[in-house]
């Protein structure tokens, strides 16, 4: 093979031999496919700052600059913040004054649900977890597999107890009910989660704590968690994920005051007897994605790090 | 009183036994290595007296104590484990603090403690990085430091060498065994390497699928192995172990059919007690002189391969009935491949092994 280059090495292919950075040309590859996926996102993201009279024009618009003249005229759009405005604060009769639309109290009540729900499940899930990992009951798995059988079920299928039992115990519509049943949905995932990263770690450091005098609860906080965070960040961040996005639950049993994003989003767009107004959605769902893109966004050298770094040597 | 005692010391895993009525006593200031091939149980043993591992049956006495109940925390002991068991997230400083947590000392007095056990252990250019970030040997370090910062009762080593390459491992022997002599505790290091055993050790325990076959000193265990699974154990390269048939013994000289030649060895008076019977002949491969003559007392054999170490050759020589007979010879003497040999083994360093694989001893 030496001497010779065949027209993938020529266009910047690597052969796939040896360890090291990509060349131009696998990059390049992977930044068309990456975008593709981006595309959907991206289309969202232009149409929030669409005026609403060309959103759905055809040809359709596709970009808010021409790129330097790369792109024709008829297929650019002046872009506006106006529809992020219409969010909180809109008119909703034709020819009415703008009233405020509520859309505060539900991304308030999207953050506050989310965030406390996932914490919660995080603390309970990681104790439950070390519990199930370093002292296990008879019969382990099956304890297990019965906690996972809680996330088998679609939730359609148990929304109708769920309702009865939230409504005899009068739970509906509150911060309380609504948490409490996502902090149940998320403890599943996260019981499993956390105790395969605790199953990863070394015992021995463990048990060295313990002949130096350590507790078992001091040995949880001060060696086994540490070694976890990125478990835990990576598994608030899934759970938040999940959550965040949680439609069919957060609108049969949030009230008016509680309403969570999703579903005021629902009802915004199909209320007003206009049809679906398409930039108002998409500025909703761009303001939506935010919240967790900024976590994400945070969390991502936690989620990427190893482990156990250089405790042990396998 | 720093000591260690395990009496009539079982476990078990379900079906399994891993140990079984093991008995050992380590005194102040002792170092005892438990020796053995891999799932021997040496580990286990260690882990019972340290508390992590439930004992079955059987007692662990610590400085005169009862210990059998008591959780980890409460048997006052240091452990260095094989793969250091450093905590990832302190730092090197913190690692070795650690035990001090429970003595309740000002953290000035902690310091100085700390920065006491780093010094002797050349640590303390890293005590603030963090276990991620020093060297293997600087690891296994710590990990003895960690150990010896406090004052325990006794010192746990689980094949504290294991990791370490070659050059490491002859320096940290030494210096493990300076820091042992000048705690005067009692020490129980657990390895499957025999020359670590040896060199570390004042007794050694070899242990065999659970069991103690043998505790003695280096010397002991060396010169005279309890039964045929000590004498292939100890000693590189191994022991000769050929069955032979006893025939009769009389004025000190066993006559036995070896290989299917008639040999008489000269071997321990003891032996004088056996009747004829099939028995197994140890030789040393170091104990053999090698004639051109054949006698009464060798035993014959042709060279079949030939090793050079350096100071001295391993020849692999073999017997008319194909018996492999590994003799080590100086490295001046020259044999040739093929070559007969007339092997007269040295009649204090030949044991003789009975039917149920015990040392014929007096």
């Amino acid at each position: 093979m030496s001497g010779k280059v065949s027209i993938l090495e020529a266009l910047g292919f690597r052969k796939a031999s040896g360890v090291g950075e990509a060349g131009w040309g696998r990059t390049l590859a992977a930044a068309i496919i990456s975008f593709i996926y981006f595309l959907p996102v991206l289309f969202i993201i232009f149409t929030a700052i669409k005026p609403q009279d060309v959103a759905l024009s055809v040809p359709p618009t596709l970009s808010p600059t021409s790129l330097f003249g790369l792109i024709p005229d008829q297929f650019v759009f002046t872009p506006t913040l106006e529809n992020f405005g219409s969010v909180f604060e809109r008119s909703m009769t034709v020819g009415g004054a703008p009233e405020p639309t509520g859309f505060d109290r539900y991304f308030f009540n999207s953050i506050v649900i989310a965030s406390s729900s996932v914490l919660l499940a995080l603390v309970i899930g990681t104790l439950a977890a070390f519990g199930f990992s370093r002292y296990p009951l008879k019969g382990n798995d099956t304890y297990l597999f019965i906690i996972l059988t809680t996330r088998m079920l679609p939730a359609i299928v148990v929304i109708i107890p769920v309702i009865l039992m939230f409504r005899a115990v009068g739970l509906s519509g509150s911060y309380t009910g609504i948490i409490l049943l996502y902090t149940a949905f998320n403890l599943a995932f996260t019981i499993w989660m956390m105790k395969s990263f605790f199953d990863e770690l070394s015992l021995d450091v463990e048990d060295a704590a313990r002949i130096d005098g350590s507790s078992d609860v001091r040995v949880f906080f001060k060696i086994a968690l540490p070694q976890v965070i990125a478990g835990l960040a990576a598994t608030f961040v899934f759970g938040l994920i999940l959550t965040w996005n949680e439609f069919l639950f957060a609108l049969l049993l949030s009230g008016p005051d509680t309403r969570t994003v999703p579903v005021a989003m629902n009802q915004a767009v199909s209320s007003g007897g206009r049809g679906t107004d398409w930039t108002l959605l998409a500025a909703i769902e761009t303001l939506f994605l935010i919240p967790v893109f900024l976590v994400t966004f945070f969390l991502q050298n936690h989620l990427l790090r190893g482990v156990t770094f250089g405790t042990v040597k396998r | 009183m720093s000591t260690i005692e395990i009496r009539k010391l079982t476990k078990q895993f379900g079906a399994f036994t891993a140990v079984r009525d093991a008995d050992l006593k380590v005194d102040a200031g002792e170092v005892v290595c438990l020796l053995g091939p891999s799932g021997c149980g040496k580990t286990t043993t260690l882990r019972m007296i340290a508390g992590l591992e439930r004992a079955t049956e059987g007692d662990i006495i610590i400085a005169g104590q009862r210990m059998n109940e008591l959780t980890p925390q409460k048997r006052d002991i240091a452990m260095v484990f094989q793969f250091y068991a450093l905590y990832p997230a302190l730092s090197v400083g913190q690692n070795i603090g650690m035990p001090l947590h429970y003595e309740g000392l000002s953290k000035a007095d902690a310091d100085a403690r700390v920065m006491k056990v780093a010094k002797i252990l050349h640590l303390d250019e890293v005590l603030d990085r963090m276990p991620g970030q020093v060297s293997e040997g600087e690891k296994q370090r710590i990990a003895v430091a960690r150990a010896i910062v406090r004052d325990p009762n006794c010192f746990l080593f689980d094949e504290p060498l294991s990791r370490l390459d070659v050059e490491l491992r002859h320096s940290m022997r030494g210096q493990i065994k300076e820091v042992l002599q000048g705690l005067s505790k009692a020490t129980v290091i657990v390895t499957h390497d025999q020359l670590e055993a040896l060199t570390m050790a004042n007794r050694i325990a070899i242990m065999k699928d659970g069991v103690i076959e043998q505790v003695g000193t280096p010397h002991d265990v060396f010169a005279k192995p309890a039964n045929v699974f000590v004498a292939s154990f100890i000693g590189t390269p191994q022991m000769n172990l050929v069955e032979a048939d006893l025939r009769s013994f009389g004025d000190g000289m066993a006559s036995v059919v070896l290989a299917g030649q008639e040999v008489a060895l000269g071997v321990d008076p003891a032996v004088s007690r056996l009747k004829p019977s099939k028995v197994t002949v140890g030789i040393r491969p170091r104990a053999f002189t090698v004639s051109q003559d054949k006698a009464r007392d060798t035993i014959e054999a042709q060279a079949e391969l030939i090793e050079p170490m350096g100071a001295e050759t391993l020849i692999h020589a073999r017997t008319g009935l194909g018996s492999d007979i590994r003799v080590v010879v100086p490295r001046e003497k020259r044999v040739k491949v093929g070559e007969a040999m007339h092997l007269r083994p040295d009649p204090r360093q030949t044991h003789v092994f009975g039917e149920d694989g015990r040392a014929v001893r007096a």
